[in-house]
């Protein structure tokens, strides 16, 4: 496992407070000695990560090597799964996110999250951007909010006319675009995407992605792919998940076996797992 | 190797297979016709006594049975209990019945979705909810005369406390009804949260909503037709039971309509009963009368429950 620096240095100037820098590289998410247990099966084995802020890391690895439960993990999401539990330290801005003291609903308004199938509320589309808003109490202009987020997904063009038209009717790559509209309308700090582009096809994933590239000066967004093209199109940084070979059998334990720049990664990957998996040999 | 042509490793039974299927679907068929064709007779007959009276039009003549049938009901819906088959109705069973309807809506309703939406959407899964939920699908199958026999020890005795005892009062029977549907309330509200998909819920729990956020708005609303239709089927159930009602003192015969919760009651199949019981051969068309404006009710809360259930499958 190697985890060499960030290829962006933090750029907190001086003059500001030494606490957690707020400049694009600086960390946002970090997990350390990171376990979840399904039951009695581990999923994830000592975990250490860093997420970098207003960058794009991607999280890829073969199937079942638990990609999409760390990604749940950073806004405990993976607590809804049944028999789930978490081991080790995760801080959001420098603060930890675990342990019971932390409530999941708040921090799930500052980390979003975009889920693998398009999945919008049987709501107006209009409904769908304000009810996360409203739901957290947001007292300013609705209108304004509402269009301001879906130009922000660069859907507004495409349904600004039809606001009060139910959601589910828009196609699926609108769909996917209507559920990051309605994720950033609640301001979140970090946007987790789970394969979010997996059900939809070649034109719709291109605007996606050249929306999260958009949405990175403002958001830091962790993605789960399979696709490992995607991976290297968008993402700054890339971590590359492998089953733990030491598992005992019946048991798929996901560790991390390569975290660098995603240029890096690809060009020259320290680990062999790596390479095998991203030159298609394995996975 | 490939088989030789004279020995076919494939020996398909080709006639019995070629009769089997249809035989099978000419069965199914014939079991189909069983319900409908016992339930046809049965309110043929029904009609044919409620229709018997002298110089009545023969049978063929369907707009003037229609319209004497129609008169029939009408008037037996108005006339109060009386002794003579020409004077007697329904009156107090239908008002007493309406009166349980609305009680038992009001009572089992509340409590049966809440209790489904606490077994579905909060309890984690696990012994406890085991424990709870094989408990409430053995309530269901309990014969209803139990819950008659609880309802009176209950709620019209409560226990031989007179202070708190609540009589032979409607509220007594609302209660003992609400308690025999409420397991039914809870099994249909279940099945109807369990079609609401799980990505919905963690639609709503990822923009930072509580749980009773993500039930009000989506997990109900989604669930609605479903709990709609569930809980409009097990309320007709409630407006035919007649034993549990016997039990808990449905009175044989009331001379003043319930005006409150608190007042001694009557309901449609008690009268029907007691007017069944009656020997004058007379009462025989006003039995029929009331068994048909019973069924009445009943298909038009089924009705109901399909209207709704068609509405919400089309715009959902």
């Amino acid at each position: 496992m190697s985890l060499p620096d960030s290829s962006v240095a933090p750029t907190a100037s001086p003059s500001q407070p030494p606490s957690p820098s707020e400049g694009p590289g600086s960390i946002v998410l970090a997990a350390r000695k990171l376990r979840v247990w399904y039951g009695t099966s581990l999923a994830l084995k000592d975990v250490d990560i860093e997420i970098p802020r207003h960058q794009i890391t991607a999280l890829i690895g073969p199937s079942g090597c638990g990609k999409s439960t760390l990604l749940r993990c950073f806004n405990r999401m993976n607590d809804l799964v049944a028999g789930a539990r978490m081991e080790g330290e995760i801080e959001f801005d420098g603060e930890s996110i675990v342990g019971p003291g932390v409530d999941p609903v708040a921090l799930r308004r500052r980390i979003g999250m975009v889920f693998q199938k398009p999945n919008p509320f049987p709501k107006s589309v209009y409904q769908n951007v304000a009810w996360g808003a409203r739901i957290n109490g947001y007292r300013g202009d609705m209108d304004e909010l509402v269009e301001r987020s879906l130009r922000r997904a660069a859907l507004w063009d495409e349904v600004k006319n039809k606001l009060h038209r139910s959601g589910l009717e828009l196609s699926g790559g609108q769909q996917q675009r209507l559920c990051i509209a309605r994720t950033l309308a609640v301001e979140p700090e970090v946007i987790l995407m789970d394969e979010p582009c997996s059900a939809l096809d070649p034109i719709s994933t291109a605007r996606v992605e050249d929306l999260m590239d958009d949405l990175k000066d403002e958001y830091s967004i962790v993605i789960v792919t399979h696709n490992m093209q995607q991976a290297r199109r968008v993402s700054d940084k890339t971590a590359c998940l492998m089953l733990d070979e030491s598992a005992k059998d019946g048991h798929r334990t996901g560790v991390i076996a390569e975290f660098s720049s995603t240029d890096r990664l690809f060009t020259n990957p320290v680990d062999p797992r790596t390479e095998a998996y991203i030159t298609g040999r394995i996975g | 190797m490939s088989p030789s042509i004279a020995e076919p490793k494939y020996q398909p039974h080709r006639m019995a297979r070629r009769w089997a299927g249809p035989l099978f679907g000419i069965a199914c068929f014939l079991a189909t016709l069983t319900g409908v064709l016992v339930l046809s007779v049965v309110l043929g007959a029904v009609i044919a006594a409620a229709l018997r009276q002298p110089g009545a039009a023969p049978w063929y003549h369907l707009g003037t049975n229609l319209r004497e049938l129609f008169d029939l009901l009408l008037g037996l819906v108005q006339k109060p209990q009386s002794s003579d088959p020409l004077r007697a109705g329904f009156r107090a069973g239908v008002v007493g019945s309406l009166w349980m309807l609305g009680l038992v809506g009001l009572m089992a309703i509340p409590v049966g979705v809440g209790a489904a939406v606490y077994l579905e959407e909060y309890i984690a899964p696990g012994a406890l909810r085991r424990i709870i939920q094989t408990n409430i699908a053995n309530l269901a199958g309990v014969p209803s005369i139990v819950y008659g026999i609880l309802g009176l020890a209950v709620f019209v005795r409560a226990f031989g406390m007179k202070e708190y005892a609540l009589g032979r009062t409607l509220i007594a029977g609302g209660l003992t009804l609400s308690l025999l549907v409420l397991p039914v309330i809870v099994i249909s509200t279940q099945e109807a949260l369990r079609t609401v998909p799980n990505s919905l819920r963690q639609a709503a729990l990822a923009l930072g909503a509580t749980r009773w956020q993500m039930v009000r708005d989506h997990v109900l609303p989604a669930a609605l037709p479903g709990i709609l239709t569930g809980t409009i089927l097990s309320l007709s159930r409630a407006i035919g039971e007649t034993a549990p009602l016997l039990m808990v003192g449905a009175a044989g015969s009331i001379g003043v309509l319930p005006r409150s919760p608190f007042d001694r009651y009557t309901v449609l199949p008690v009268e029907i009963y007691n007017y069944a019981k009656n020997p004058k051969v007379q009462f025989q068309t006003v039995t029929a009368g009331g068994i048909l404006i019973l069924l009445l009710l009943l298909l038009t809360m089924n009705a109901t429950a399909i209207i709704i259930r068609n509405r919400y499958a089309r715009s959902g």
